[in-house]
């Protein structure tokens, strides 16, 4: 029993790391075809992908939409938090199902949505597009994280540093921001990890410039490639940093 | 400023965001749906055509395909995902648990699209899985993985396995131990503790995570255009056709309402032991 | 750095429900009052009221004469030690403790000497730069309390101060809330249900009841000659007899004694257990032991009286001698209270 259990833990594993141990793995091929067998070490895909204009513009177009789309995102979603946690507000119930809402609908339904509306308005798609679609879709997961954290421990803190003197303001920038500095940075940081990876809503909002899964979608019709490959995997081990990041941030908070 | 305001105009900007790019949005999609497109001429009004074309072959089959792929890739992705959630928050040492979990959730981060390619690399003609049947002399010839519908749930069943591992390791840890034990002391077998103890109580996050898959099985685009081909269309490879060289919004809109109808009724069917507040 | 208070009163409603019915309390300047009661009973809500947590529907609050019935917790000279602590858990013990001083514009140096000053009030003075999370739950809420003070309210509010406590550490640290309160002088006022903290550091107690005040007094008073039923069970445990009122004494069916009824009719004779079988000068009859327990102090035993074989009474017996089978049941009457029966129903 023991042993068939480590057996499918091993199998699992194998499945889930499959796929990226070879789009990393044969990223690194010296040869035309990312498959085996595996000719040698080599880094010229990578330099390949850097020297590439059209794919080095997509990667900044996505830092800066999933960049800015967060920041708004976890702005928007504090103060909604902040609001609703903190001020008894008729029909609050309906107002968290309304910022809740977007989360439960397929992004292909939220950017055809925000496509038909742009294209109703007459405003030309752009990363500004994609990147409100962006916050759409993460503004539900900063509110959800940050309303969860504002909890008893929180609101007594904010209580006392009421009943020593603090203005709202200063209530604000001592207590509340500080103490939700993880889940902010959490909120952030994950937020921020679904923009870059996102592909739908991007592929929908933008036309000239593009974020970076549209622009190796683009590239996808020529077939395999150790070029994607290494693009590919660029595009995941940022993904991974965040995650790592996070998880350590998570951790250490647990410790304290 | 009374409280209430001051309330109010806290949540204000997040709301007006919502509305104005989510909720306004739908309602404009929900009009488009019931125009009518005359050549290249938008027709405003109340036209069921759009829903009507459900009854063409081509959308009923996309419609039926999407709703097989999903149902399939839910039902192989709880089993596969149920043991792998039991052994770590089980088996695993305590101390490793976040790692292994880590570990197992890791492909989950990338994009969509990054991660149907690596498929790809598994599954073409030329692919891993093929090279290994040849050498092992298996088959003579590469077999056609890729573009079938096998590929699309191969694809679908390697991410929401690992979604599915983590929302039931969250409600298997919850667990306080002791009932095993008391069932256990009970005289219970291992069997019955899981069949009258365990399983019932980790129900809920099951059912969420089987929700979860559900909504963005049914609702993704990527992966059947990239693992499935052209072969069988999925519904929302159909709206996007609709939305490309034809430019047919109106149908595209009606289609995208069903798309949601067809999740709306997936949680009238889960709703009871649904828990997506706690997601 | 000290001043009276002055409930007039107030009334306050959640919703429909009216949780304190016009309650008036004065408190002299530097006294230490602690509000008792079960949970629900209003003390808490008293207190909220007193720190401006929230205001009441009708009545007034002074405090050192000074209508603050309006005024936010901010601009009232009271503080309140939570029952969480709510200490910031970014902050360290130190800045805690100098934060109010930090609201009122006290520059860095003199507000962390005095946030070290009063640490060291507390005990504390070497854990100024750890923060909450390192320190131990008794030392916690002696931070939170340091915090309180460092500001030097003229009333300071104690809302279940000691309620996370564990017993002993609890009643050490009511010797030392007793103490700090000597030595600085500042009102405190200090809501608890737990009557034997209460009457460990109390000047005066104030037994609450559903909205109202049901006694107030020192816990000698209120516990040797309580003014209510329900204060005199809330103090301690307690023998009930029935009784009834004959003449200018009380009948009870283990005798009649020479006390003053509360009126006509139906009574309840309320004896503490340490009052019975001490040799006072009333005799009650024989009793019969029914099980005897050594609590160290005392043997706490169960008798049946003779004269009234369905009673059980509960008494004290000195700890020197192991109880007899049978003894002697006698009372002074100074040490029994009776009330109409009527408020058993109340």
């Amino acid at each position: 029993m023991r042993a068939l259990s480590w057996l499918y833990l091993a199998l699992l594993y194998a499945f889930i790391l499959l796929p990226v141990g070879a789009l990393v793995l044969f990223s690194f091929q010296d040869g035309r075809l990312p498959v085996p067998p595996f000719q040698g070490f080599s880094l010229r895909w990578y330099a390949d992908v850097l020297g590439d204009r059209r794919l080095m513009a997509a990667l900044g177009h996505s830092v800066a939409v999933a960049a800015g789309s967060s920041l708004v995102a976890c702005a928007l979603g504090f103060l909604a938090a902040y609001g609703l946690a903190r001020h008894a507000l008729p029909g609050s119930a309906l107002i968290r199902a309304v910022l809740i809402a977007p989360i439960a609908v397929s992004t292909l339904i939220v950017g055809l949505g925000l496509l038909l509306l742009v294209n109703r308005l007459g405003l030309p798609l752009s990363l500004w597009t994609a990147g409100i679609g962006h916050v759409v879709i993460n503004l539900p997961l900063c509110f959800a994280i940050l309303y969860a954290a504002m909890g008893d421990q929180q609101r007594s803190a904010e209580r006392a540093a009421r009943d020593l003197g603090a203005s709202e303001a200063q209530v604000i920038g001592l207590v509340t921001l500080p103490m939700l500095a993880a889940p902010l940075a959490a909120a952030f940081f994950l937020s921020a990890t679904l923009s870059w990876d996102e592909f739908i809503i991007a592929f929908l909002l933008t036309r000239f410039e593009v974020t970076l899964p549209v622009e190796i979608w683009s590239l996808l019709r020529s077939g395999l490639s150790p070029r994607l490959n290494a693009a590919g995997s660029l595009v995941f081990l940022v993904s991974v940093a965040v995650v790592v990041l996070l998880e350590i941030l998570v951790l250490a908070r647990r410790r304290r | 400023m009374s409280d209430r305001a001051r309330g109010w105009g806290l949540v204000a900007p997040a709301l007006l965001w919502t509305t104005a790019f989510f909720v306004v949005p739908f309602a404009v999609m929900a009009a488009m749906s019931l125009a009518r497109l005359d050549g290249r001429e938008l027709i405003w009004g109340v036209h069921w055509d759009n829903y009507a074309q459900l009854a063409q072959p081509h959308i009923a089959r996309a419609v039926v395909v999407s709703l097989e792929i999903t149902l399939t890739v839910t039902v192989i992705s709880v089993l596969l995902a149920y043991p792998l959630a039991a052994i770590i928050a089980f088996r695993v040492p305590e101390r490793w648990q976040r790692l292994a979990l880590l570990l197992a959730l890791l492909p989950f981060w990338t994009s969509y699209v990054v991660r149907s390619y690596s498929w790809l690399l598994v599954l073409s003609r030329q692919g891993i899985v093929n090279q290994a049947l040849l050498g092992l002399g298996i088959v003579q010839e590469p077999v056609t993985l890729a573009n079938t519908r096998l590929a699309t749930v191969t694809g679908f069943v390697h991410f929401f396995t690992m979604l599915l591992t983590l929302t039931i390791y969250a409600s298997l840890r919850q667990l306080p131990p002791n009932y095993a034990r008391a069932a256990a002391d009970l005289g219970a077998s291992r069997l019955r503790t899981f069949v009258h103890v365990i399983l019932p109580l980790t129900l809920p996050g099951i059912v969420t995570g089987a929700f979860l898959t559900f909504v963005l099985c049914i609702g993704d685009y990527v992966t059947p255009q990239i693992l499935g081909g052209n072969n069988e269309l999925t519904l929302p490879q159909v709206i996007m056709v609709q939305l490309g060289r034809r430019a047919d919004f109106p149908l595209a809109s009606a289609l995208a309402l069903v798309l949601m109808g067809l999740v709306a009724l997936a949680y009238l069917l889960s709703s009871r032991w649904l828990r997506i507040d706690r997601v | 750095m000290t001043a009276s208070v002055t409930i007039e009163r107030v009334v306050h409603r959640y919703g429909p429900q009216t949780v304190l019915h016009g309650v008036s309390l004065e408190i002299g300047a530097g006294e230490y009052v602690v509000l008792l009661g079960p949970s629900g009973c209003g003390k808490t809500t008293l207190l909220s009221i007193l720190g401006g947590f929230a205001s009441p529907a009708e009545g007034r609050v002074l405090i050192g004469g000074r209508d603050v019935t309006r005024l936010p917790p901010a601009r009232r000279p009271t503080t309140t030690v939570f029952q969480d602590y709510a200490l910031f858990p970014h902050m360290t013990l130190r800045d805690n403790v100098a934060f109010g001083l930090r609201m009122a514009g006290m520059g860095r140096a003199e507000r962390h000497a005095r946030a070290d000053r009063q640490l060291a009030l507390v005990g504390l003075e070497h854990a100024g730069a750890k923060r909450p999370h390192e320190v131990s739950g008794g030392q916690r809420q002696r931070v939170a309390l340091a915090r309180a003070l460092a500001v030097e309210p003229d009333v300071l509010l104690l809302d279940e101060p000691l309620g996370a406590l564990d017993l002993k550490l609890r009643r050490a640290m009511q010797d030392e809330l007793k103490a700090i309160q000597r030595r600085v002088g500042t009102t405190f006022v200090h809501v608890t249900h737990d009557q034997e903290e209460a009457m460990a550091i109390a000047d005066r107690i104030v037994v609450m009841r559903a909205g109202r005040i049901e006694d107030e007094g020192t816990p000698d008073r209120i516990y040797r000659r309580p003014r209510t039923l329900f204060a005199a069970g809330f103090m301690g445990e307690m023998n009930r007899v029935p009784a009834r009122a004959a003449g200018g004494a009380v009948q009870t069916p283990l005798g009649t004694l020479p006390v003053a009824p509360p009126g006509e009719g139906e009574a309840v004779l309320c004896l503490r257990p340490e009052a019975l079988g001490r040799g006072g000068p009333c005799d009650l009859g024989e009793a019969r032991l029914d099980g005897a327990a050594f609590l160290g102090t005392h043997w706490r035993v169960h008798l049946v009286p003779e004269r009234a074989p369905d009673l059980r009474l509960v008494a004290q017996l000195p700890p020197h001698a192991a109880p007899g089978e049978r003894l002697r049941l006698s009372v002074d009457p100074a040490e029994v209270t009776v009330f109409p029966a009527a408020a058993e129903a109340a």
